[in-house]
């Protein structure tokens, strides 16, 4: 088998289905910090300690169809990076239900899940701290394919060529370790690495968002060449908006563990529904903004472990009102293909 | 213009003398900067842009030197002073924001402690009198309930506070210069938005000229009245912002400016400046960026000088580009 080979797995034999490749209904996670021994003896004798809770992510819906760019944005601790990371299946999510092609992750097999979990793969912001330090390129990125039997062991330094050279990279650097190598190039093992089990669901957590500009044209031009060439959908995970504005066909913005608002790129950007984007849009710096006036915001983001109640933006919103206090907005469409979870759009 | 710059470099070489050669991390930088100006210090990881800001501080650590140049802050030279002279300027006419605001700030003293301990180093007021700027200052930067957070400890304030908390401590001494590290790139958009509304009031209000070192072309956009671009550890393009990021005349400038995915632009495949930084110590020949460069030619051998091209306008390049060429948004 040789990773530019026409791909007919059965898993791709289904290309033509229209089911969305993910489909997420009400994801949540929750990490829990226990209370200590010494909670524990003081609320015999009284106390009253709890356990704390995050809601990292907090009933989330979303869908990504084949070939779909999806852009996750948000600032930090909005859950964005543990929603890639449930997805990718790091984490089993709290609640909800995660179903990849259709088919829902506990209803497979061991075994089916097994090879499910190996058509999405991740891409870290820090290739240095995602590749192991000790071990070769040839390593790193062959491993796993034989491992689970794509490729037989014989054939190895030949698919990491092909994978290699896919990137951008030759087949005379597998010898070498991640050190050995700049930023960028590290960034092209990892995504190597990542491709080399051939995913049809790439999840890019800030996978730019370490490089130099000049780099971080190279491999955003490398990520939409390798989606032309090998049908793949992305998650593209960020906290740049020029950046997702560039990749993405949909963006789905999250405040504080819940989706605010989710659009076409375009439309986003022409016309953001939710107060929360249209204050994002508004303060984020453009090369043909000069001498800026900042309308900021006002206040930071709520910790995670006491959200507001009700909305989570009405505390830094200008048009909050007394329902935004009460009662959580529902995400729902706005106009068709687009949704926002704003009480204002009710009138 | 102004008889004496806020802040005036010239010919400004810091060296590191390693055992693997003599790395030229600035190579003879110049720039100056007016009272009330906004200087964005534009390049990418190892083009010397820190190191040039560490410098104007003297807070080169060996085995790096300036080794020459000049560096005049209000008309005084910098450059041959001993550490205590230099200690009674830093802090006092210039001051230095970090990007990560714990280089700033001790994690076990509270922020009164820190903020009056920066005003009696330079002056001789009483502790109330030091206390009532530490708070005006925590005002002056939008800090919410200034007095509660005087009493806090670094770690209870969130990122955002603990680098206006910075901000404020460069703000103390009112200083003449500001040179300000990459001071938002750790921050939220959100956040980001508010420090950078701050530092355009500040600049404006008491007339604190500011060197904004930074990687991020689209926040000097906004910020900066005029821009330098180093590469390889000398400038290569420095102008007026409107100059530089509308009629930039390096090549490389160009290429940076093509690299930035831009809201509004049309998508497709982003123009890529090829290859990357090179070695500084394996420098090529004549100009650095010659081998990356699309307009290189057997000239480019030698090394090209920082010549002014059009009124304000300085590039250091063989082959300029002459025509405005920025594409207009569609």
């Amino acid at each position: 088998m040789t990773f530019d080979a026409p791909q007919n797995s059965p898993s791709r034999a289904s290309a033509a289905d229209d089911r969305p490749i993910l489909k997420l209904q009400g994801v949540s996670k929750r990490f829990t910090k226990p209370i200590d021994l010494a909670a524990k003896l003081l609320n015999l004798a009284g106390a009253n300690y709890r356990e704390r809770i995050v809601h990292a992510v907090d009933g989330i819906d979303l869908e990504i169809q084949r070939g779909e760019v999806v852009g996750l944005i948000g600032e930090s601790g909005c859950g964005k990076s543990t929603l890639g990371r449930v997805i990718a299946g790091i984490y089993p999510p709290s609640d909800g239900t995660l179903r990849f092609k259709g088919q829902e992750f506990k209803t497979l097999t061991p075994e089916h899940a097994g090879d499910a979990a190996i058509r999405i793969q991740m891409i870290f912001q820090d290739p240095m701290s995602s590749l192991n330090p000790r071990k070769r390129v040839v390593d790193i990125v062959g491993e796993a394919p034989v491992f689970h039997g794509m490729v037989p062991q014989a054939e190895m330094d030949k698919y990491v060529d092909e994978v290699l050279v896919r990137v951008g990279l030759t087949g005379d650097v597998k010898r070498r370790f991640p050190h050995q190598f700049s930023g960028g190039q590290r960034q092209r093992i990892g995504i190597a690495r990542a491709l080399a089990l051939k995913p049809e669901l790439l999840i890019c957590d800030e996978a730019v968002a370490a490089l130099d500009v000049s780099i971080q044209a190279q491999i955003l031009n490398l990520f939409m060449d390798l989606r032309e060439d090998l049908d793949l959908t992305y998650l593209f995970i960020s906290h740049d908006l020029g950046v997702v504005h560039h990749i993405a066909d949909r963006i789905v913005i999250m405040y504080l563990g819940r989706v605010v608002e989710s659009a076409p790129n375009r439309e986003l950007f022409a016309a953001p529904n939710h107060p929360y984007t249209q204050a994002l849009l508004a303060d984020v710096p453009r090369i043909d903004r000069r001498r800026q006036t900042y309308r900021p915001i006002k206040g930071e983001l709520p910790s995670p472990l006491n959200p507001p109640k009700g909305c989570h933006f009405h505390p830094r919103c200008p048009h909050a009102f007394d329902r935004c206090r009460a009662e959580a907005p529902v995400l729902k469409h706005v106009a068709p293909g687009r949704m926002s979870a704003c009480h204002l759009n009710d009138g | 213009m102004k008889a004496t710059p806020a802040l005036d470099v010239s010919g400004l070489k810091t060296h590191f003398f390693t055992k693997a050669g003599v790395i030229k991390a600035v190579d003879g930088v110049s720039f100056s900067v007016a009272s009330g100006e906004i200087m964005g210090l534009v390049g990418e990881s190892g083009s010397g842009k820190t190191v040039t800001g560490f410098s104007i501080l003297g807070l080169v650590d060996p085995p790096g030197r300036v080794v020459d140049g000049s560096i005049k802050i209000e008309g005084r030279e910098l450059t041959g002073l001993d550490r205590r002279d230099l200690q009674k300027i830093r802090g006092r006419h210039v001051s230095m924001i970090f990007q990560d605001p714990m280089m700033t700030l001790n994690p076990v003293l509270r922020i009164d402690t820190q903020m009056t301990e920066a005003i009696h180093a330079h002056e001789t007021v009483s502790h109330k009198a030091a206390t009532a700027r530490a708070l005006e200052a925590l005002e002056k930067v939008g800090i919410p309930a200034p007095e509660e957070r005087l009493r806090s400890h670094p770690h209870q304030l969130s990122g955002g506070m603990r680098q206006r908390v910075a901000i404020a401590i460069a703000l103390l001494n009112r200083p003449a210069i500001i040179i300000a590290d990459e001071p938002t790139t750790a921050l939220d958009v959100t956040i980001q938005g508010q420090i950078l509304a701050e530092i355009r009031t500040l600049a404006a209000e008491f007339g604190t000229a500011i060197v904004w070192v930074t990687h991020d072309l689209s926040v000097v956009a906004g910020l900066a009245d005029t821009i330098s671009v180093m590469y390889a550890g000398r400038i290569v393009e420095q102008g007026s912002v409107d100059d530089v990021l509308d009629r930039p005349m390096h090549p490389y400038t160009r290429g940076l400016l093509d690299s930035v995915p831009q809201i509004g632009h049309e998508r497709g495949r982003l123009k890529q400046f090829p290859g990357m930084t090179p070695s500084l110590l394996n420098l090529p020949e004549g100009c650095p960026v010659q081998p990356r460069c699309a307009r290189a030619t057997a000239l480019c051998r030698a090394a090209p000088e920082l010549m002014e091209r059009a009124a304000g306008h300085f590039a250091r390049c063989h082959h300029p580009l002459a025509e405005p060429s920025r594409e207009v948004a569609q």
